[in-house]
């Protein structure tokens, strides 16, 4: 595997935002997740619940509810205003002042024709939906107190509406409440404190499910508004429910944490009348679940401690395979580091500014395992905070140094870099082509800039010191009007590899300007691709876990990816939830490839046998304590090390030695605020 | 266990009430439960035993009440037998042989005419494999029946009673083991497994332990070892069953039942805490703390008015469904071993040994009833694994019982011993022990024996006390002189020692005139009057274990056991040894009331066990193989009524009965044949009318109203001898039991019948006869009483000829009777006063 003088660095401090609200699209099997700083996620659950898209967020705007009406997304928020987004380019295609105050909830008829919105001043409005935007009908019968929460009865004839200490029942065409549900307050203390009804599921057997911060689930019958039976789950409050397609299961979030599942169940086995029962607890957060969303085979939740999880019901999938692990989703799948390999500098990128780092330097020499002294410290070099409302959605480092990018939605920046006496300066006409990107890279002699563009297009800008120009507009010919959100440009500078959100990588000659070839697609997203620097093969990692390696000379799969694809990756390898975010190459060994997940990093030898089904396939440990000769029959091409965790980026520096970004969980969750007091046994 | 002549080794009194969970009656009246070899009917209301159904001669392992006769019970038990009883009157209906040792029993009201039963597999009995057979019981008039048609339900079930439960109505039966549950359902005869990973991640075993089955809902509860509970649902598929979690208890759950409707889930375990959660509203339970020990088994009266639990002191404590605690039936608590050694109270009679922590327990053999305890430590126990408590490890009686010592220790890592002796008077006001004196450091390491002198005569009593400091102190009850007002108190008399050598046991001769102390090998004999040491004794090597006198006309032997397999007698009038045998004695004990001595051996993993006197050379009786393990406690228990067993081999039995305990603390003792033809035959007599429960209480009413009757009768005529009353029929009418009597019109004839006067002259006769037939009809009634159905026919026949009641006209009847049910109670009260 060789030895590495390695950067261990902890010093990212890099902290998720807490999720707020999330909706599920069952028939494109999306998740969109809004998080805390307007930061909105969508995730392709059918894809390995890789995280296809994100858009920033945006100062001022917090996401409150989430609605996905067919293909399309709006969001609502305590700003007053809808907004609508466009998945393409990622970015709000426009918004609507609801005029009633804040807008705590958000909800769509099940024939997608209206859009009903709860108001803090008590009104439930509604919008019809139009082909490009949405239009204000009519306001429902207004009520005192706020409309917390909203439920659409399948048959879009009436809506449930959960408020301050009740529930009211309108009927969506008269606009009058035909029903008034009254909730209990707490017990003892918090009898005085308004109940707040948080959310509610109206069934199509008319059915109201209600979860208020008294902690109760209270199942009620909608037709004659009586209460049919209430659980207390929580001390504290029930913030989320979500109810399964078929009406089955019912799962509730609440502040401690938990996620309680309710199941429609008939009491004795062959009666038919069924009642709703409490079965599960899952506690897979530390905090409060303040979204949740129940798919076909899964409970989705998340919350103020910033982790998605995926909980799969055991009784709806196999046994023992992929679908019914836990998973976590921790981290973005996408780099928030870029790394100058030249220079050793990393740019860190946070939602609202970005931190340049030099890494620190040691001369010392020691045996593998020990930690050196530190003849430098790393350093802080530049604190850049962004400018405007919108948030940073992508930045790159120019490979040298010198450079520096970052766009937002509305613009991109560039950055001219002197280190003598540490400036920075902003390079301030920029093309007009130029105005949003969703990815930017620099070529590797730091002379170019490539920047995504909309329609999967990718924009070149020459820079030097006098000006920058725009060289070319790439696009590809599949017409594809997806984002790329992968770019690579090899070290020879020959080549160009964008990947879009529809699986395809193109690849252009950047000598001639012109499209060179299109890999053939996979059915998996890319998450990560490189240029060999010697040989010009392209390299693919897939959010499957697919490996594949992709002549650009031969236009073909080369010799070693095909002999990989014959023999199938290892089940350990396929198991691994985490995505492949970086591949970068060794320029000592051309035969390793360096990659890395979150909780490991690899370096696959082409030029060692490729591991077997039954090998072992983390055998690093076992291989140490082999004598030469064994070692090398035991030896296969992939070399994987897990004592790093956690990782954001791991790169290899010019000067041969390792950078690992490290972001342990431990210290996100300690950052969290307090969770709420529970009482723990024996303490 | 070998049969050896007509003497058996018995589980007779002290015996576990908690093996198998009690079982109410319907009436939720009496509750049963097996108790050793019997099952104890007991009065939910008084807490005191009513019947003993005796007949099993293994351990009852199972108690159930017949579905379709809430009056009669089903027993089971490990000699391959299941009986039938009518609980009310402790009558035993019908013995069906199994073949099988049963290790639990189920039925249900679904399954008519069949049983459950938990088995070895059949392919070998010594396996821990067990499996669940259904018996159809034949339809037979038999007393003995055998049933050996078994046909497997389920095969690898857990020996576990609690584990295995019917569902709803008899549909489905549950039975969980190990890591498994399996549900079987009987119409579609199909079995779903669900089974359990071994452990979470956090740590928590899943390991079931008990199931239990809503009786309305399919919902099956499962307690495991971590303390959480589970709710199943669904679970008539493979793949769509659910379960919910509660989890309060901290470790395992060794109980869960639900009420008869099915609103409440109770749950116990070793917390000690009865917890009882709603249905579908878990999250409100109610909590009934402090039941003093860990809770082994519930169960549920079938009207859902009481709860109880027992507990793993071989406690049963009954609680009204409101969680109030209302009675608790108390046996002989044993813990893990016996500290103090096993001892005859002289005056009660009872068992005395250590009891909860820091108490001495009285305990009464024959009533085998827990009589009190009392307190020795006088300190809060602290229920704390790893805490050094004080325990009560020596304890004695003085011949009379007026006087008992009790030395407790606790002995804490790097701290010094500390000792306390305490001698305790009889208060014949209070009826118990008082605290006399306390003697703390008695001595400066531990004691390791102590006796009474046992003279009855002498004025002044005296207590020997051996310890490891290497001396012996004897101890004196002396008037103290400085303060007046004080009774007299303890106070050491004289200090002894033998050449540094440590003293290991100590013995009062018979009379009191010789103090037996023995250092090692060597026995010094001492005189308690001058404490002049006259003569050694020893009989190298080996150190002596156990030193006795011998009594009444062995008084001259003493006998030694060495730790070298040595039983030595010697002759104290020529100080030499009489004899000597090798054996390697566990335990010697002499009988108080008799010269017998009793020698446990302990050869092989087995105790044989000897009784002898000291000046015969052969054994009066020995049986090999007592039981397996190690005997170290046993004890002579004098008989309240003298055996007349004329038997060479049972003589030794006659004046007291012989109780030890077993490696396994179970308390065992011998029993001859006649002995268990006596208690069975008294057991199956109809005595107590069981309108009224049997109390202490109603005792002396019913005795004093008796009384009154009779007097009040005899002085109107001294002929009417047979009163209504005692006739026969009227006796039939009232004794036998209500389920087999036959219809009223057919008994109104013979009741007014036998209200007739009769016109013969031959009246002397008759009565004689009568008389003669009468205790003849005695004896068959306790002997036959499955015949009881056909009886009436015979007694009418019997009744025909019954012509000797007195006249007695209709008006004086209903005075009579009249005369009857007024209490005069108060009258007999004032003309006592």
């Amino acid at each position: 595997m060789g030895e590495f003088k390695v950067h261990r660095v902890r010093f990212f401090d890099y902290m998720p935002s807490a999720i707020r609200a999330m909706a599920f699209n069952s028939r494109t099997e999306r998740l969109a997740v809004a998080r805390a700083d307007g930061a909105l996620e969508i995730f392709n659950f059918a894809d390995h619940y890789f995280q296809e898209k994100v858009i920033p967020g945006q100062d001022g705007r917090a996401v409150e509810a989430l609605c996905w009406v067919g293909q399309r997304l709006f969001s609502a928020g305590l700003n007053g205003e809808i907004t609508e987004y466009d998945l393409e380019n990622m970015r709000p295609r426009y918004t609507v002042e609801a005029y009633g105050g804040p807008i705590w909830t958000i909800s769509s008829n099940s024939q997608g024709t209206l859009l009903a919105v709860g108001c803090e001043d008590g009104t439930v409005k509604m919008f019809e939906l139009l082909d490009e935007r949405i239009r204000f009908q009519r306001n429902l019968e207004r009520q005192k107190g706020r409309i917390i929460s909203l439920s659409w009865h399948p048959s879009g004839t009436l809506i449930a509406a959960g408020m301050m200490d009740m529930i009211r029942i309108f009927d969506a065409e008269t606009g009058h409440a035909t029903h008034r549900l009254l909730v209990e307050r707490g017990a003892g203390a918090s009898k005085s404190k308004e109940v707040v009804v948080w959310s509610i599921a109206f069934l199509s057997d008319h059915t109201i499910v209600s979860g208020d911060s008294a902690g109760k689930v209270q199942i009620w019958d909608g037709l004659t508004g009586t209460l049919v039976k209430t659980h207390l789950v929580t001390k504290w409050d029930v913030l989320a429910l979500a109810v399964s397609q078929d009406e089955s299961s019912l799962v509730a979030g609440t502040s401690e944490g938990t996620v309680v599942q309710f199941q429609f169940i008939a009491s004795t086995v062959d009666q038919q009348d069924k009642e709703w029962v409490r079965t599960r607890t899952f506690k897979n957060h530390s905090h409060d679940v303040r979204a949740l969303a129940h798919t076909e085979t899964a409970v989705v939740s998340g919350g103020m401690d910033t982790q998605l999880v995926v909980r799969p019901l055991l009784d709806k999938v196999e046994k023992n395979t992929q679908e019914s692990a836990l998973r976590k989703i921790a981290f973005p799948h996408r780099s928030l580091v870029c790394c100058a390999k030249k220079a050793g500098l990393l740019l860190f990128q946070f939602p609202d500014h970005l931190e340049l780092w030099r890494v620190g330097e040691s001369d010392g020499l020691g045996k593998p395992g020990d930690s050196l002294p530190v003849k430098r410290n790393p350093e802080k070099l530049i604190q850049l905070k962004r400018k405007g409302e919108d948030h940073i959605c992508c930045s790159a480092l120019s490979p040298c140094g010198g450079w520096l990018a970052y766009s937002t939605v509305s613009a991109v920046r560039l950055y001219r870099i002197q280190y003598n006496n540490i400036s920075i300066t902003k390079v301030s006409k920029l093309p007009k082509d130029l105005r949003s990107a969703h990815q930017l890279c620099f070529s590797s002699d730091s002379s170019k800039l490539f920047a995504s563009s909309s329609h999967s297009s990718v924009v070149i800008v020459s820079l030097n010191q006098l000006e920058c120009k725009h060289l070319h507009t790439l696009k590809p010919r599949s017409g594809s009007r997806q984002p790329v959100h992968l770019l690579f440009a090899s070290e020879d500078g020959k080549w160009l590899a964008a990947a879009n959100a529809d699986c395809e990588i193109h690849v252009y000659n950047l000598h001639k300007l012109k499209l060179h070839c299109t890999v053939p697609v996979h059915s998996s997203c890319p998450t990560a691709i490189a240029i060999h620097p010697v040989t010009s093969n392209l390299v693919v990692v897939h959010a499957d876990q697919q490996i594949f390696e992709y002549s650009l000379m031969q236009k073909e799969y080369t010799e070693w990816s095909r002999k990989l694809q014959k023999q199938g990756l290892h089940s350990l390898w396929l198991e691994r939830d985490t995505p492949v975010t970086h591949i970068s190459y060794s320029p000592k060994n051309p035969a390793h490839i360096f990659l890395h997940d979150m909780f490991m990093f690899c370096i696959i030898d082409q030029s060692l046998p490729l591991p077997e089904a039954k090998t072992m396939l983390y055998n690093q440990m076992t291989l140490r304590s082999l004598p030469e000769p064994e070692r090398i029959r035991h030896s296969h091409a992939f070399k994987i090390c897990k004592n790093f965790q956690h990782l954001l980026c791991v790169s290899l520096l010019e000067d041969h030695s390792l950078v690992v970004v490290e972001r342990p969980l431990l210290d996100i969750m300690s950052q969290l605020p307090a969770p709420v007091r529970q009482k723990k046994f024996a303490t | 266990m070998v049969e050896h002549g007509e003497i058996r080794v018995v589980h007779r009194g002290g015996s576990k009430l908690t093996s198998r969970d009690p079982v109410f009656s319907s009436d939720s009246r009496f509750l049963l439960c097996a108790s050793g070899e019997c099952v104890k009917v007991f009065s939910t209301s008084t807490e005191e035993c009513i019947h003993d159904l005796r007949g099993h001669t293994e351990l009852v392992t199972g108690v159930l009440l017949r579905p379709s006769n809430h009056l009669q019970v089903y027993s089971c038990s490990a000699d391959g037998t299941v009986r039938l009883w009518d609980f009310t009157d402790g009558i035993l209906i019908k013995t069906y042989v199994i073949g099988y040792p049963i290790y639990s029993i189920y039925a249900s009201a679904n399954h008519e005419g069949v049983i459950f039963l938990v088995t070895p597999a059949q392919s070998d009995k010594r396996s821990e494999m067990f499996q669940l057979v259904a018996v159809q019981l034949p339809q037979s008039g038999d007393q003995l029946v055998e049933a050996r048609e078994l046909s497997a339900v389920l095969s690898d079930v857990s020996s576990n009673p609690a584990a295995i439960v019917f569902g709803r109505g008899g549909e489905y039966i549950a039975s969980a083991n190990g890591l498994q549950l399996e549900v079987y359902f009987f119409k579609k005869q199909k079995a779903y497994r669900f089974p359990l990973k071994e452990d979470n991640k956090k740590g928590g075993k899943n390991t079931f332990m008990c199931v239990a089955c809503h009786p309305k809902d399919d919902c099956i509860a499962t307690g495991h070892e971590d303390g959480k509970i589970r709710l199943w649902r669904n679970f008539n598929h493979k793949k769509e069953y659910t379960y919910s979690t509660l989890h309060w208890h901290h470790s395992a759950v060794s109980s869960l039942c639900f009420t008869p409707e099915g609103t409440n889930l109770l749950s116990g375990g070793i917390e000690s805490v009865l917890v009882q959660w709603r249905y579908n509203q878990e999250s409100q339970r109610d909590f009934l703390p402090r039941l003093g020990a860990a809770i082994t088994h519930i169960a549920v009266s079938p009207d859902g008015a009481l709860f109880c639990t027992s507990h793993s002191d071989n406690k049963i404590t009954i609680i009204q469904s409101c969680v109030k605690v209302s009675a608790v039936i108390q046996g002989l608590v044993k813990g893990e071993s016996v500290r103090t050694d096993l001892m005859m109270d002289p005056r009660s009679k009872s068992l005395v040994l250590n009891g909860k922590p820091g108490h001495l327990q009285f305990y009464s053999l024959q009533r085998d009833k827990l009589l009190y305890n009392l307190d020795i430590v006088q300190q809060e126990y602290i229920h704390e694994s790893g805490l050094q408590q004080f325990e009560v490890v020596k304890a004695a009686f003085n011949a009379s019982g007026n006087w008992l010592a009790t030395v407790e220790e606790r002995k804490q890592k790097a701290a010094e011993l500390e000792l306390n002796l305490k001698l305790w008077a009889y208060d014949e006001q209070t009826q118990s022990f008082v605290l006399n004196t306390t003697i703390s450091a008695p001595h400066e390491a531990q004691i390791t024996a102590m006796c009474f002198c046992h003279a009855a005569d002498s004025q002044t009593t005296m207590l020997a006390s051996t310890s490891k400091d290497g001396h012996f102190k004897a101890w004196q009850l002396a008037a103290q002189a400085h303060t007046e007002d004080e009774g007299p108190s303890w106070s050491c008399d004289f200090v002894g020692a033998y050449h540094d050598l440590v003293p290991e046991c100590c013995c009062f001769s018979a009379d009191g005139s010789l103090l037996a102390v023995s250092f090692q090998e060597v026995v010094t004999v001492w005189s308690p009057a001058s404490w002049e040491l006259l003569t050694t004794l020893s009989q190298p090597p080996g150190a002596i274990r156990d030193l006795c006198f011998g009594r009444l006309s062995c008084s001259k032997y003493l006998l030694g056991t060495s730790a070298n397999n040595l039983l030595c007698c010697w002759n104290l009038l020529t100080c030499s040894l009489e004899w000597s045998t090798s054996m390697d004695v566990s335990l010697l004990l002499a009988d108080p009331l008799s010269e017998n001595m009793a020698a446990f051996c302990c050869q092989a993993g087995c105790t044989d066990l000897f009784v002898f006197k000291p000046s015969e050379p052969r054994p009066l009786f020995s049986r090999k193989e007592v039981c397996s393990g190690k005997v170290t406690r046993a004890v002579f228990a004098p008989r309240e009524e003298m055996l007349e067993s004329c038997e060479e081999s049972s003589q030794w039995l006659n004046h007291s009965q012989l109780y030890f305990l077993t490696q396994y603390m179970d308390l065992m003792t011998f029993t001859t044949k006649a002995e268990e033809d006596r208690l069975m035959a008294s057991s199956k007599q109809l005595v107590i009318d069981d309108s009224v429960a049997m109390t202490p209480f109603y005792l002396l009413l019913g005795k004093h109203r008796q009384q009154e009757n009779q007097d009040s009768l005899g002085g109107m005529s001294a002929e009417r001898t047979p009163l209504p009353q005692g006739s026969v029929a009227i006796r039939e009418l009232l004794q036998t039991p209500a389920h087999v009597l036959p219809s009223t019109s057919y008994l109104c004839s013979m009741f007014v019948q036998s209200l007739l006067i009769s016109v013969t002259d031959t009246r002397e006769e008759n009565k004689h006869t009568e008389e003669e037939m009468e205790s003849e009809k005695e004896e068959e009634d306790s002997e036959g009483e499955m015949e009881s159905s056909t009886r009436p026919k015979e007694s009418l026949e019997s009744e025909a000829t019954e012509s000797a009641a007195p006249a007695l006209t209709k008006a004086q009847a209903r005075e009579l009777r009249r005369v009857k049910k007024l209490d005069h109670s108060w009258l007999a009260g004032l003309l006592d006063s």
